[in-house]
């Protein structure tokens, strides 16, 4: 009961404070630069004052935010990533020389690639296919709910899910592992799914294709329905049939949303760790770059200048993601 | 709708999208029923076989010295061997190399003059004219069990293994850090839609551009800025309030970009008409977009609060991973680590940490997809 008043008001607190600030320093503002005057031209001075320091009030602490938690990180780590473990003593590129060589590092990067070709891939793919389909059949919309949902699961509670899926049992003994029960009933062997080295990584990046599938339909379905009738109909007096209405006519008008899906998921994959974490923590195989980072911040009361390092190659890889988004979004906010 | 929607295409549409939904929903379904089993039929079979009678082999070892009568003259041990479990015994032995030894009802002789019998119901009956020794025999038996649904392993996550705990935990890191971004967002997304000041596209842009920045980036400068401010002020380093300025940090430019684009989109008569009134910017976003912004207000909130709540790299990082302070997913991977194979735990506490988003989702769908079709530029 004690902890359960502490985290009430924990939260009161915190959200009450955000809501002073707001009140408060506009009301200051009102205050100090009144609008209603005796002196009319004063209260013109005072509006175009509290015009020009508004904004600012506004945008204030989430330009402070950003600023400390996103903008200054990003050249920090820069700095770090030429620093020591302690992150006191400058070691120019050493530590990039050791990334270099380092065949963890390899074995990260080329974890990394695979799930880059196949999760934003596969996902795209099956989510394209699914909001096709279910755009035609009248229980769609449960349809695609039930394969939204594991949108909604954390990608802790989605390895438990599946680490029990993955399940092994010895031989002889009954296999409560749904794969392996599957595997045995048509005759296979029971297998140790995540310990098998490379294949292992094709068993994690399910668990992330189980849960981004669902968003790529979500917005690819969106897409499909903006598409105009006419070019359909007009396909389909030229006897098209289904399967070329699909992908000669629709998939061509949803290019733009195939490649914001694409990039989304292009972007979580760089940054899963999650997963492999709770399933394998990296052993056999699997590891993955931001483990690999999460690994080194720890490892051994943490090396703070080789995880730095281990995120400008995160960084680095994000960038064309980033300059394409930013000049999107210039050409979007200029059509409006 | 369309012409083409009698073919046979629609048939291929609902075996498919059938076999794809049953695929999907299958693993969550797994656990669900598994987190409800007895921890014993769990390792026993697997979950799709829980509505069946399964064939379990069982050890029961019978009390010592302590739980013996004397009957004319002779020592009775009596009990049931599947311990109130209901089912059929069909086989008993008392050697583990030959658990199956003996058919039910025979009376058979186990040394020293002992004797057991165990009826098809599990009750046994062991007599010994010699006092017993103090520690009891084990009896193997094989019983056909059946299906047993329970809430035993919720109670037990609940108390025994902080699961209640961790609840608290995660909902005091999540509350915060879901308001109080949307709160700050939205001022901001104003600000960029309809407030006149310098750099006011160079600030969208960036914005832009931080929606896909890395959150591995930020963690060793704010890790270190955090010790350092903690050591200076003599504070600890890793609170809540901490987690929830992370989370802020983290989750605001999706918030500004999704909430200014649908407050930029809003009538630009409704404030004109109200400046004319005389309201001043913190009146007309108090008092009129405010209100008119709840639904992209929602959307953002689901995203953040299901973000915050299934986040486990921020709160590992920045709140750590003491008994007091441990959120639910940290707690959940630990059970990985220290619980690995008992599925009863770790089942149920996977359950636990997922209901929540589960009903938020359930509930609020509509508004997640909005959110999602708004601001499909988002970085995860």
């Amino acid at each position: 009961m004690e902890q359960v008043i502490k985290a009430l008001l924990a939260v009161v607190i915190g959200v009450a404070a955000a809501v002073i600030y707001f009140y408060g320093s506009n009301k200051l503002l009102d205050i100090i630069f009144p609008s209603q005057t005796r002196d009319p031209a004063k209260g013109v001075r005072n509006l175009r004052v509290s015009g020009m320091i508004r904004p600012w009030l506004f945008l204030g602490p989430a330009l402070l935010s950003l600023g400390v938690y996103l903008v200054w990180p990003v050249v920090a780590s820069v700095d770090y990533s030429l620093h020591g473990p302690s992150g006191q003593n400058f070691v120019g590129l050493a530590n990039y020389r050791w990334l270099f060589f380092d065949a963890e590092f390899r074995e990260s990067m080329f974890n990394n690639m695979l799930w880059l070709v196949f999760v934003p891939a596969l996902s795209t793919f099956f989510g394209l296919i699914i909001a096709w389909l279910t755009d035609r059949i009248w229980w769609g919309s449960f349809a695609k709910m039930m394969i939204f949902m594991p949108m909604a699961i954390s990608f802790v509670g989605a390895s438990v899910i599946w680490k029990f899926v993955y399940d092994y049992r010895g031989d002889g003994a009954d296999q409560i592992g749904i794969l392996n029960a599957i595997v045995v009933a048509l005759g296979g062997e029971p297998h140790v799914w995540i310990a098998m080295p490379f294949w292992n990584n094709f068993f994690l990046m399910v668990i992330l294709l189980w849960i981004q599938t669902g968003f790529a339909m979500v917005l690819l379905s969106a897409a499909l329905r903006g598409i105009p009738e006419e070019t359909i109909e007009a396909a389909v007096i030229d006897g098209a049939n289904g399967l070329q209405i699909f992908f000669k006519i629709m998939v061509p008008q949803i290019y733009n949303t195939i490649a914001v899906v694409w990039t989304t998921i292009t972007i979580i994959v760089l940054k899963i760790f999650d997963i492999v974490l709770a399933m394998t923590n990296g052993q056999w195989d699997t590891q993955v770059l931001a483990n690999l980072m999460f690994d080194w911040m720890f490892r051994g009361g943490g090396d703070f200048g080789r995880g730095a390092t281990i995120a400008i190659v995160i960084m680095v890889l994000v960038i064309p993601i980033m300059v394409w988004n930013i000049r999107n979004a210039r050409k979007e906010m200029e059509g409006r | 709708m369309l012409s083409h929607k009698r073919s046979p295409l629609v048939w291929f549409s609902h075996i498919t999208v059938a076999l794809l939904v049953i695929l999907w929903t299958i693993p969550t379904f797994g656990l669900l029923v598994t987190s409800l089993r007895d921890k014993d039929q769990i390792v026993a079979s697997g979950w799709w076989t829980s509505l069946s009678t399964s064939t379990q082999n069982l050890i029961y070892r019978a009390p010592g010295a302590d739980g013996q009568t004397e009957e004319d003259g002779v020592y009775v041990i009596t009990g049931n061997a599947l311990e109130g479990a209901g089912g059929k015994v069909a086989k008993f032995g008392t050697s583990s190399l030959r658990p199956e030894e003996y058919e039910v009802g025979q009376t058979v002789d186990i040394g020293d003059g002992q004797q057991l019998t165990v009826e098809e119901s599990g009750d046994y009956r062991m007599t010994s004219p010699e006092p017993f020794g103090r520690r009891g025999e084990r009896i193997f038996v094989t019983a056909e069990i059946p299906p047993r649904f329970t809430l035993e392993n919720y109670r037990n996550v609940l108390t025994a293994e902080g699961i209640g705990q961790s609840f608290l935990n995660s909902l005091t890191v999540a509350i915060p850090s879901t308001i109080i971004p949307v709160l700050v967002a939205a001022y901001a997304a104003y600000a960029l839609s309809w407030m006149k000041f310098p750099f006011r596209n160079l600030l969208l842009a960036i914005i832009v551009g931080l929606l896909v920045v890395p959150l591995q980036m930020s963690l060793i400068p704010l890790l270190q800025m955090y010790n350092k401010i903690g050591q200076t002020f003599g504070v600890p380093a890793k609170t809540y309030v901490g987690i929830w300025l992370a989370h802020m940090g983290f989750g605001l430019p999706l918030a500004i970009y999704l909430l200014r684009n649908y407050i930029a989109g809003l009538p630009r008569e409704i404030m004109e008409s109200a400046r004319v009134d005389g309201a001043n910017d913190f009146m007309i976003f108090n008092k009129i977009i405010l209100p008119l912004s709840y639904p992209a207000l929602a959307s953002f909130a689901i995203f953040q609060f299901l973000w915050t709540w299934n986040d486990l790299l921020v709160a590992t990082v920045f709140l750590g991973n003491s008994e007091q302070t441990i959120v639910l997913t940290a707690r959940l991977r630990e059970l990985l680590g220290s619980r690995g194979g008992n599925w009863e735990i770790l089942t149920a506490s996977a359950f636990i940490s997922i209901i929540v988003p589960l009903i938020v989702f359930f509930a609020l769908q509509r508004y997640l997809v909005r959110g999602l079709l708004a601001g499909s530029v988002k970085g995860g």
